[in-house]
């Protein structure tokens, strides 16, 4: 076995904190090139898994029977209220704008929730998904639609069905369930939905415009 | 010095385990065990992690000075998790998508330094990949049992979401053992991570002392 190198050496002379230098500065240098060329590789696929995961999400919220443009290029960006800008997915149909989807946000248990909503040019919702969260697993995560069906009673909803009060959870005197254990969450996502269909209704003429 | 491989694989599993017997790593080991999945993930991809460094510090042992060791050591820890979060960003898209948001929070768990610094640094290549790897699968099952304990206490499931991590096949692991709503909320939080912990730790050493073998405690430095 070598000898235990736990201790500290003897304080070294120059030329030897220089040899220090030059081998940390070697190993950095290879494993940078180790991760740029890894980077060089893997870098166009990464770019396609996220073109494919902005895909499923806008395709979840916006059926493909009601557009034959790809939603993802076709985009617009126009501030929210609180002067957030956000990007608009236009879903078009022989040049006209069928639907609109744009991304949400609310405040949940533990910190902000990213969701997609989908609406038509009527301002109806026409689905709402949740993008990322950092809710308690097993309670506040049943509004991912994988883990539940909560989210999906906004289908067909709009800002004057239910009138806007009634656009809480039924503890705040809404109408929207709760689910066992967590109101937060889903009073954030009520939130969040309606300040998304305040959106539509503020900017409508320039979102179905389709210029 | 030969390595004795079977010493190598029983400590690593069992007798010198990463998270009961050196309690390394307790940040991941609590952080991400809200479920059997989450912690089988993110002990898997430590494991990968481990083997991976504990090879390349072993094959470097004599161009490594003691005096940078430390520096090189986190600079080869963090370069294999950004390749392990790479390619599987790039080429296993499906499992990134669940285990992700661990794999950068691999750098700062101080088992796989412990390793390096014990064990791969004064060690041929075996030896020390093998080493990696067992404390890594150690690490994977110390994860899992925590999360199983979590999970089936806290959300009356076992193994739920398993299917997205490791493919569809595995649907028939996925069990229901308590009635929903009946979980005790706090296990899946935070406490729950430093109770079951504390339980499975005292479970272990009372097996060890049923088994007449002597207590290893604190042991990052007590091996090889």
């Amino acid at each position: 076995m070598n000898a235990p190198i736990i201790l500290l050496p003897e304080p070294s002379p120059p030329p030897r904190s220089l040899m220090h230098g030059v081998i940390l500065g070697a190993f950095c240098l290879g494993f940078g090139l180790l991760l740029a060329i890894t980077d060089r590789i893997t870098v166009d696929d990464i770019a396609a898994r996220a073109m494919e995961d902005k895909q499923n999400s806008l395709s979840q919220v916006l059926p493909d029977g009601i557009h034959d443009n790809n939603p993802v290029t076709d985009t617009l960006a126009i501030k929210n209220a609180a002067g957030r800008e956000l990007t608009v997915y236009r879903a078009r149909k022989g040049g006209v704008v069928t639907a609109v989807a744009y991304e949400i946000f609310g405040t949940g248990y533990a910190g902000e929730m990213k969701l997609m909503l989908g609406i038509d040019r009527e301002g109806k919702l026409l689905g709402v998904r949740v993008l990322a969260h950092k809710e308690t697993p097993g309670l506040g995560d049943k509004i991912e639609v994988k883990k539940g069906d909560w989210i999906l009673r906004f289908d067909g909803l709009s800002l004057g069905n239910p009138p806007l009060e009634r656009w809480k959870v039924k503890k705040d005197g809404g109408q929207f369930d709760q689910f066992a254990g967590a109101t937060i969450t889903p009073s954030g996502v009520l939130t969040a939905i309606r300040s998304g269909l305040e959106f539509f209704a503020a900017n409508k003429a320039k979102l179905i415009d389709g210029s | 010095m030969t390595a004795n491989y079977k010493t190598i694989v029983k400590d690593g599993l069992w007798d010198n385990n990463g998270v009961f017997s050196m309690l390394l790593g307790m940040c991941p080991a609590m952080a991400m065990t809200t479920s059997a999945t989450n912690g089988f993930g993110m002990g898997l991809a430590t494991a990968v992690v481990m083997a991976a460094s504990s090879l390349l510090v072993a094959l470097f042992r004599n161009l490594i000075t003691p005096e940078v060791r430390i520096p090189v050591y986190i600079l080869i820890v963090a370069a294999m998790v950004t390749l392990v979060d790479l390619a599987m960003n790039a080429w296993m898209h499906e499992l990134y998508k669940v285990l992700g948001l661990f794999i950068p929070l691999i750098v700062s768990n101080c088992l796989p330094l412990a390793r390096l610094e014990a064990f791969a640094a004064k060690q041929p290549v075996l030896p020390s990949f093998l080493d990696g790897l067992f404390m890594g699968l150690g690490f994977t099952i110390a994860l899992t049992a925590i999360g199983a304990v979590r999970e089936i206490t806290g959300n009356g499931t076992l193994f739920a979401d398993a299917s997205l991590l490791l493919g569809p096949a595995f649907k028939a692991i996925e069990m229901r053992l308590l009635p929903a709503d009946t979980g005790v909320l706090m296990m899946i939080l935070p406490p729950g991570g430093f109770l079951v912990t504390g339980l499975l730790v005292v479970v272990k050493r009372l097996l060890d002392l049923r088994a007449g073998k002597e207590i290893q405690m604190g042991g990052a430095h007590s091996v090889a």
